[in-house]
């Protein structure tokens, strides 16, 4: 079917998984108010499952979108193999939160219905932010992202660090969206459109058609896109927030929140802004190497691993910002694998980090994982596949996708991207190896904490992305394929939109 | 295409130019024969009693809150009313659809006991 959205219907079609997916909250949150009225206790356990439903859905939904076309590259709303791509890692991020934060919510006593609305929310959100191509919808897409999520941070009412974390990252982000709006109102006024596609044709191929508002417009959007995905020196909240906020809403701040602001990242600027690649590919290049060398350096001191965890994040905004600033097809095929497999490997690592941290988050430090390896096979394994995939080990996804980053930055010329790149990967070894070697080579000390049974949903969801990332690591060949066609969408040639100007 | 917005910046600045002005100029030519009543916080209004810093009931944020969002929903209402005539068939569908979540969000806070003083 082909969607020109000239009816009403075409933007039900075009916005069908959102749609389930925003109905389903609505459906969630009103089964949770029914069942138990005024009473501030737990919800039904049942909820967590309800919500993994309505994943499940949007999923078939999104897969469904495959089946449309669409009339012109112009449409407010994507269809496009990187929308669904994308869309499915954000349901991807969802489902893993659900499946990992069941034990770790009734234990911290907030189980409640509204902590799955609003994760649905922000999945909405995340998937307007990325598949849309005019910037007003793209800036409402962020805001319906990030206000669930700043009220996530801070859920935990009875944790001080929890509403310290959420004020920062609500004020922070507050800001930063204003540097969105205000790059948004200048290319505006530069372009007379926010239609990436508009954009992109008023600009030209060479960049001719873009005067100074444009330019500036254009560094307020990568400052407003550069605090989203944490990047130096826009990192300021990272470590404060995802340190209070609770650990499952903690991953999935890292994975799906990131992956998000990258996805919107990489379609504004291969979209709109391909003729100003000169000028905003330096800008990014800076921004990657502060990055990589920023969160490295500070990750090394770390003791606390739920932090090690945020400027790890942090250091790995990094790494994908080399494959942005390459802006090639291979740029957008690598960093697509790298966002799965980081999403795989971040979440898992939280999930690990979870069941060892106990009520109240009390074991964060690393010694708490003296002897894990031993006490807990399952955990010790699964947490050192993660950690060796996110320092980039051979054999594992992290590294394979690591190594397509750096052959699409020497194709376009960034050897020192690449040589950073590198040395920075080496100096992270030391501090992911560290926990590592804690887990097998010390011994448990009479107060390591006990780390109890892992339950059901967690297990299924640890050893499947554990599973994932060796897969990844060791037959990438498909996986990165569905990645090249994916990014091909983003990529084509900006001479056939000229004739859209009219 | 810029100067189309000359007169709003004309505007903008007549008004503060305006504003300044009469600021300025009642504190320049107006008599001031302060009062202990005329110093009070409120000229004509009851007398302050303590600090204005002190804790409110969680109350009165619930109702504050609500009440934007209620608000807002009129501010969206009326020029839909307007217009509804030219926007036919799917602006009335948008606007059930608008109020539909709506009232979700009213059932919710209902069950919650939000709106209960109590």
């Amino acid at each position: 079917m082909v969607i020109d959205y000239s009816t009403q219907l075409h933007y039900v079609l075009a916005l069908l998984p959102e749609t389930v997916l925003s109905v389903w909250a609505m459906l969630v949150l009103l089964l949770d108010v029914f069942q138990k009225g005024e009473r501030s206790e737990a919800s039904s356990p049942g909820i967590a499952w309800i919500t993994l439903l309505g994943v499940l859905l949007a999923a078939a939904a999104n897969l469904w979108l495959l089946t449309l076309r669409e009339a012109s590259p112009a449409g407010v709303i994507a269809i496009d193999s990187f929308r669904v791509f994308s869309n499915f890692l954000f349901l991807l991020a969802a489902a893993l939160f659900v499946l990992i934060s069941t034990r770790y919510l009734e234990q911290e006593h907030l189980r409640l219905g509204e902590i799955y609305v609003l994760v649905l929310l922000a999945t909405v959100g995340m998937m307007i932010f990325a598949g849309s191509r005019d910037l007003m919808v793209i800036f409402l897409g962020l805001e319906l992202m990030s206000v669930p999520v700043y009220v996530l941070t801070g859920v935990n009412r009875r944790s001080a660090r929890s509403a310290e974390g959420a004020l920062k990252y609500f004020l922070l982000g507050a800001f930063s969206s204003a540097f969105f709006l205000f790059g948004i109102a200048m290319i505006y006024g530069g372009t007379r459109s926010t239609n990436l596609t508009l954009i992109a044709a008023a600009i030209g191929v060479d960049g001719l058609g873009a005067n100074a508002l444009v330019k500036i417009g254009m560094a307020l959007l990568a400052v407003g896109f550069g605090f989203k995905v944490a990047a130096v020196p826009f990192h300021m909240w990272t470590p404060d927030a995802y340190e209070g906020a609770p650990a499952p809403i903690t991953g999935f701040m890292a994975a799906g929140v990131k992956a998000a602001a990258f996805a919107a990242f990489l379609r504004v600027f291969l979209t709109a802004f391909p003729g100003l690649w000169e000028t905003w590919g330096a800008m990014v290049f800076w921004l990657a190497i502060l990055t990589m060398v920023g969160a490295n350096l500070i990750a090394l001191v770390e003791p606390n691993v739920k932090r090690m965890l945020a400027y790890s994040s942090i250091s790995h905004a990094g790494y994908l910002l080399v494959a942005l600033a390459a802006a090639s097809a291979v740029g957008a095929a690598s960093f697509l694998f790298y966002l799965v497999v980081y999403t795989l490997m971040t979440m898992g690592a939280f999930a690990v980090l979870l069941a060892v941290a106990g009520p109240g988050e009390e074991w964060l430090d690393v010694e708490s994982y003296a002897g894990l390896g031993w006490r807990n096979p399952m955990l010790g394994v699964v947490m050192t596949v993660f950690l060796l995939s996110l320092a980039g080990f051979p054999f594992t996804g992290g590294f394979i996708g690591k190594v397509f980053i750096l052959r699409a930055a020497v194709e376009k010329g960034f050897v020192v991207l690449a040589v950073v790149l590198v040395l920075a990967s080496l100096v992270s070894y030391w501090y992911y190896l560290r926990v590592a070697w804690y887990m097998w080579f010390r011994e448990a000390t009479a107060d390591s904490p006990t780390v109890p049974a892992v339950p059901l949903g967690l297990r299924i969801a640890l050893v499947a992305a554990a599973a994932a990332v060796v897969l990844l690591g060791v037959f990438p060949g498909a996986f990165l394929s569905l990645a090249e066609r994916s990014a091909a969408s983003l990529m084509q040639a900006p001479s056939s939109v000229i004739g859209l100007l009219h | 295409m810029l100067e189309a917005y000359a007169p709003i910046l004309i505007l903008a600045v007549v008004s503060a130019v305006a504003a300044a002005g009469m600021v300025i100029g009642s504190h320049f030519l107006g008599p001031i024969r302060p009062t202990p009543a005329k110093r009070g916080v409120y000229e004509s209004g009851i007398t302050p009693l303590g600090n204005a810093r002190e804790r409110f009931s969680v109350k009165f944020y619930m109702v504050a809150i609500l009440f934007i969002v209620f608000d807002l929903e009129t501010v969206f209402l009326i020029p839909w009313a307007v217009t509804f005539r030219a926007l036919g068939v799917s602006g009335f569908v948008e606007m059930l659809i608008f109020i539909g979540v709506l009232l979700v969000g009213f059932v919710y806070v209902w069950k919650k006991g939000a709106l209960q003083w109590e």
